[in-house]
């Protein structure tokens, strides 16, 4: 997008996407909403344990990418990584069974809220070491580049991560490859729960770096979905046609804490009020109708999807605890996992 | 049939598998152009190309992470990590990423990949370029561990991991590099987990692999010529998947085991094998169960010591020796 610091460049008149798709953005951010809020309920109802990692707030850039990637392209997500699972298509209920340990979880209950995957989704995983996921994600962008098959690997992840090693190792690798991948740092201000700006030494983390590997600026308004999807199909399509890598600091900001086990006590209270009247759902709702869009149309979008987490909330809920058959499966290939004769 | 050295096998291997399967892709550091720095790789660039045969920066993470990456999408990657110590700055991707993956994803991801390394010391080359870190790998459950002794097995063995859809740590003993021995022509692949027996003796079971098979083997012809022990040596090949029957059948029947291991003594695989050995066929035991081990310090580097610290064939005839009255 634009060299600017921040976050103004919203996408609406001549350059806005097609209403279908403006509607189906709103969809996508209103079930990654109303999803996640059931999490965080069933969560205090003890029906989640472990943790978990919310993505409120931080919606138009799942949502974004998610409208914008072709079916096989390839996701790889951090432990805050419900909203791009569910923004692959992945569905509720098997979700929803996984955080709640259930034998119809998404991999039985063997990996958790931290480490969805759904291969058949392109949800290539979560996870839940900061920065390892970098270049597992630029490898499958070596092998679309090596097979020519024209797929594009996205790789998303925190401002907390553009200060381990592995990121800049990855992101050299790509840049000198040419590779068809698009790193996406979801900036939202904080890692963990110390402000990014206090352990960093360049204002924009992830865009101040990007020069170091011949690579665009790009800070983006995190909560506009029309720019994120924007943003999303010009490097996907830079990608796709050999174009090589994009680095994109999308500027959003978390509702919650880091996890369930933080209140985020530590920001001030002006700055959180400021970030929740950028709220991208609310706001998009208002830039819609604005635009002409009916209300009805909007309303019955946020009924479907509110019953659609519901249905999937009592599925999960039915579903029973992994056998214990599970423990010693799936290791190695052959189902076992077997390390002696 | 040609004779090769333990060196020359290497790029055999690799090339026998890039000939059968255009999934099969090489990286890593001074791989290509430079064709190694322990020159096992020269000639593939030229056989198969930029796009197959690739030279890294030194990013021994991004190394692991992209092979990790392209074997889940549909390749069948080998990287080398120059040498084995570096694994300790990239370890994040085998014990973390590579090893839980298809256990996590219950079975959705498969990792076909290799990762071959220089392991092992001999060469003078001090405390970070000597290490043997098959115990580390062997403690993570989800990678296999490989190592050959000969140029014929380097091949078989190197083949076996390219085919497996498993992880495969395969460990290139550097000491060993200059070892000769004849390689058929044609496919060679074996099995893993699979051990041989190097030598049968009927007094005492010699538990080895790697580095240490010929150096017990040498002890062994000395003590039969010198002292009349007679020892059977087993060659384990690789500790995940481990030959426990072959062990276990080996110690029943001479009522005695010794393991020769490289790596230091605490945590050792032969800690492993011995306690299986002790719960399994106690009641057939003649004798305590005895490991050779390097002592439980980081290596010297002057060849005076390094060769009083890695077991010897002097070390394993005596500790024999003594142990077998």
């Amino acid at each position: 997008m634009t060299e600017d610091n921040t976050a103004t460049a919203t996408v609406v008149g001549e350059g806005a996407p097609q209403l279908t798709t403006r509607l189906s953005l709103f969809r996508r951010m209103t079930e990654l909403r109303v999803f996640e809020k059931r999490v965080y309920d069933i969560f205090l109802q003890g029906l989640v344990k472990g943790t978990t990692h919310l993505s409120l707030g931080q919606e138009a850039i799942a949502a974004g990418f998610g409208e914008a990637m072709r079916s096989d392209d390839w996701t790889f997500a951090t432990y805050r990584g419900h909203a791009h699972t569910v923004s692959r298509g992945v569905p509720f209920a098997p979700i929803m069974a996984e955080l709640m340990g259930r034998r119809g979880g998404l991999m039985a209950g063997k990996g958790g809220s931290m480490h969805l995957t759904s291969v058949e989704h392109g949800m290539m995983g979560s996870y839940a070491i900061v920065g390892a996921h970098i270049p597992i994600a630029t490898g499958a962008a070596f092998s679309a580049k090596y097979r020519k098959s024209g797929q594009v690997s996205v790789c998303f992840f925190g401002d907390g991560t553009t200060n381990i090693g592995a990121f800049h190792e990855a992101l050299n690798f790509a840049a000198v490859w040419k590779l068809p991948i698009v790193f996406v740092c979801e900036n939202n201000l904080y890692m963990e729960y110390t402000a990014i700006s206090a352990v960093t030494a360049v204002e924009h983390p992830a865009a101040d770096r990007a020069g170091a590997y011949g690579l665009e600026r790009i800070i983006v308004d995190g909560n506009d979905a029309d720019a994120m999807y924007e943003i999303a199909n010009k490097t996907l399509d830079r990608a796709r046609v050999g174009g090589g890598p994009s680095l994109i600091e999308a500027l959003t900001y978390r509702h919650a804490g880091h996890s369930r086990a933080d209140p985020g006590k530590y920001r001030p209270d002006e700055e959180v009020a400021a970030w929740i009247a950028k709220d991208p759902i609310p706001n998009y709702r208002k830039r819609l109708l604005d635009a002409g869009v009916d209300e009805s149309v909007l309303d019955r979008i946020e009924k479907e999807v509110a019953e659609s987490v519901d249905i999937a909330t009592e599925l999960a809920k039915a579903s029973p605890p992994p056998g214990e058959d599970l423990i010693l499966k799936d290791l190695w290939s052959d189902g076992s996992s077997t390390w002696r004769n | 049939m040609a004779e090769l050295s333990l060196r020359e096998a290497v790029a055999r291997a690799i090339a026998q598998e890039m000939r059968r399967d255009p999934n099969v892709v090489f990286l890593g550091e001074d791989v290509a152009a430079a064709g190694g720095v322990f020159k096992t790789t020269t000639g593939l660039l030229e056989e198969f190309g930029p796009e197959r045969v690739i030279d890294t920066p030194i990013s021994e993470q991004a190394i692991l992470g992209t092979i990790m990456g392209a074997a889940m999408t549909g390749l069948r990657p080998i990287a080398e990590i120059m040498y084995s110590d570096f694994f300790a700055v990239c370890w994040d991707l085998v014990v973390n990423q590579m090893a839980k993956t298809r256990y996590m994803t219950n079975g959705q991801v498969s990792l076909p990949l290799v990762m071959k390394t220089g392991n092992g010391g001999g060469l003078r080359f001090g405390a970070q370029h000597s290490q043997s870190i098959e115990n580390w790998a062997m403690a993570v459950p989800g990678i296999k561990v490989v190592m050959p002794s000969t140029p014929v097995d380097l091949v078989g063995l190197f083949a076996a991991s390219v085919r497996d859809d498993d992880p495969v740590l395969f460990l290139e003993q550097k000491a060993l590099y200059t070892v000769k021995g004849d390689v058929p022509d044609g496919d060679v692949c074996f099995e893993l987990g699979k051990a041989v027996v190097r030598r049968m003796g009927a007094d005492a079971a010699v538990v080895t692999i790697g580095t240490m098979v010929p150096r017990a083997l040498e002890a062994a012809e000395i003590l039969a010529k010198e002292h009349g022990i007679d020892l059977t040596v087993i060659d384990l090949r690789s500790l995940i998947p481990l030959d426990t029957a072959c062990i276990l059948e080996h110690v029943v029947r001479t009522g005695r085991l010794f393991t020769v291991e490289e790596n230091p003594r605490v945590v050792g695989w032969g800690a492993e094998v011995t306690s299986i050995v002790a719960d399994e066929c106690f009641f057939d035991l003649d004798a305590p169960l005895v490991r050779i081990t390097t002592p439980y310090i980081p290596l010297p580097s002057a060849g005076e010591l390094e060769d009083k610290t890695i077991p010897s064939v002097e070390l394993i005839v005596e500790t024999i020796l003594k142990r077998m009255v």
